[in-house]
């Protein structure tokens, strides 16, 4: 179909988007890359008063170093997150799993802070957010207040966000040295949102997993840390019995739900699998090997 | 009808000025206001692909843009790519290996193809099926079109694969 009618506003600066929001009181939506916001538009699942752009906001996007970690700007584009440098020496594992989002022409419009606020449960970034640690700024009429990967998801496409507030930076603290990592995502068609996803991040520490966090994609209401699988692992050489245990960790920990793609014994099933994959192959990573993926 | 907003911008190397509604979409505005029918408009969802054209030398679907967005932006559709007779490389390839049968999808699949080619090796079958994902075919089964694809990666490539 074609979207409602709206009223457009092109912010020029962030406390100016703001203003509209919190003059709409819940009426106005922001659109990025518009890449959710627009399907959602066209079913007309959303009909807002006003529509507020931000891509003429100068200084909104980009990728910038910040103490060993990252601070990537609202508006960067998928494809710059997949392309970045910095991203693929930093933060492999986000690197990874920029792979797996949709398709170039979405890539070329579509913004980590959409991604992010859209808080769809089976997309990548959301969970790259909660297994990386990102700690997300937000701009509203109050303070500034950064919140949180961990506090920000609230439920499928929910999250903590007032209706005044706008994601203005994602910043990714900085991981520990020679860290193993893995992210696999299992879909039936390339580009698709995933059926299941796990991402791992692991430091070593000569024959023991030093760290370990381990988030699952699609099999629950907001993406999930498997805090049980991350435990088994700790402290443990990992060999096929501790592996074994926190694959059953990992599987207890997703809360899937039966949909049109995989029933919820599917996709717990497809956590076992991918988990033991991404365990093995971060470990191997970890321990300087150039990792095949385990497949 | 909402207020309109006026946009100036580019289509296939022709300025355009506009006033248009803000809920009018990037195809609907190339086919409906500009009579640029080379656009196919298929599921208005972001899906099939079809709508693919560049914004800014990027692909992008042209049913989850908004034309008000894109004052001062440049555009190229299918349109901007060989003639009838005149064939561009990647028309003519789709041509020799019988890379469509019904029509609709080829808009979408060339300007994608162009953006693929610009950004990626395609230096494999495999890498040239993951580009075209994102742009569904219900007649040539795809085979054709990673044919005709390959074919142009090799020609640029001055004939080696």
């Amino acid at each position: 179909m074609k979207p409602p009618a709206f009223k457009y506003v092109a912010a020029s600066s962030v406390e100016e988007a703001v203003s509209v929001l919190a003059e709409h009181e819940g009426d106005a939506k922001v659109i990025a890359g518009g890449q959710s916001l627009v399907p959602m538009l066209n079913f007309r699942l959303l009909s807002p008063a006003v529509l507020v752009d931000l891509n003429r906001i100068a200084g909104l996007d980009g990728v910038e170093e910040n103490e060993g970690g990252l601070r990537i700007g609202a508006l960067t584009r998928h494809r710059v997150l997949e392309t970045s440098p910095l991203v693929e020496a930093r933060f492999p594992v986000l690197n990874a799993a920029m792979q797996y989002v949709a398709h170039l022409a979405i890539r070329n419009r579509g913004t980590i802070g959409g991604s992010l606020s859209h808080a769809d449960p089976a997309a990548e970034l959301p969970t790259m957010a909660l297994l990386l640690d990102a700690e997300i700024e937000v701009q509203g009429s109050g303070e500034r207040r950064s919140i949180p990967a961990a506090a920000f998801f609230d439920g499928a496409l929910m999250t903590v966000l007032e209706e005044d507030e706008i994601v203005t930076e994602i910043r990714l603290p900085a991981p520990p040295a020679d860290e193993g990592w893995a992210f696999q995502e299992f879909a039936r068609r390339s580009g698709d949102f995933g059926i299941a996803g796990v991402g791992v991040t692991l430091g070593r520490s000569g024959k023991i997993v030093s760290s370990v966090r381990i988030a699952l994609l699609g099999v629950g209401q907001t993406p999930l840390r498997a805090a049980a699988a991350e435990a088994v692992l700790v402290g443990e050489t990992p060999d096929a019995d501790v592996i074994g245990a926190a694959v059953e960790a990992a599987r207890d920990a997703a809360e899937p739900e039966d949909d049109l793609h995989g029933s919820a014994d599917y996709r717990r099933h497809l956590v076992g699998v991918l988990a033991r994959r991404t365990i093995e192959t971060a470990w191997r990573r970890a321990s300087g090997e150039a990792a095949e993926e385990t497949k | 009808m909402s207020e309109t907003q006026r946009i100036a911008l580019t289509v296939n190397g022709v300025r355009h000025e506009k006033d248009v509604e803000p809920r009018l979409l990037l195809a609907d505005f190339l086919r409906e206001t500009l009579g640029l029918t080379g656009t196919h408009l298929g599921c208005e969802h972001g899906v099939c692909g079809a709508c693919t054209v560049l914004l800014n030398g990027d692909s992008v679907r042209s049913c989850l843009t908004f034309a008000a967005q894109l004052d001062g932006a440049e555009i190229e559709t299918v349109e901007s790519l060989g003639r009838v007779d005149q064939l561009n490389d990647l028309q003519q390839a789709f041509r020799e290996h019988g890379a469509l049968q019904c029509g609709f999808c080829t808009p979408g699949m060339l300007m994608t193809s162009i953006d693929l080619l610009n950004k990626y090796p395609l230096a494999s079958d495999a890498e040239i099926r993951e580009g075209l994902s994102g742009n569904l075919c219900r007649c040539t089964g795809y085979q054709h079109i990673v044919d005709a694809l390959r074919a142009v990666v090799k020609a640029r490539n001055g004939g080696a694969t």
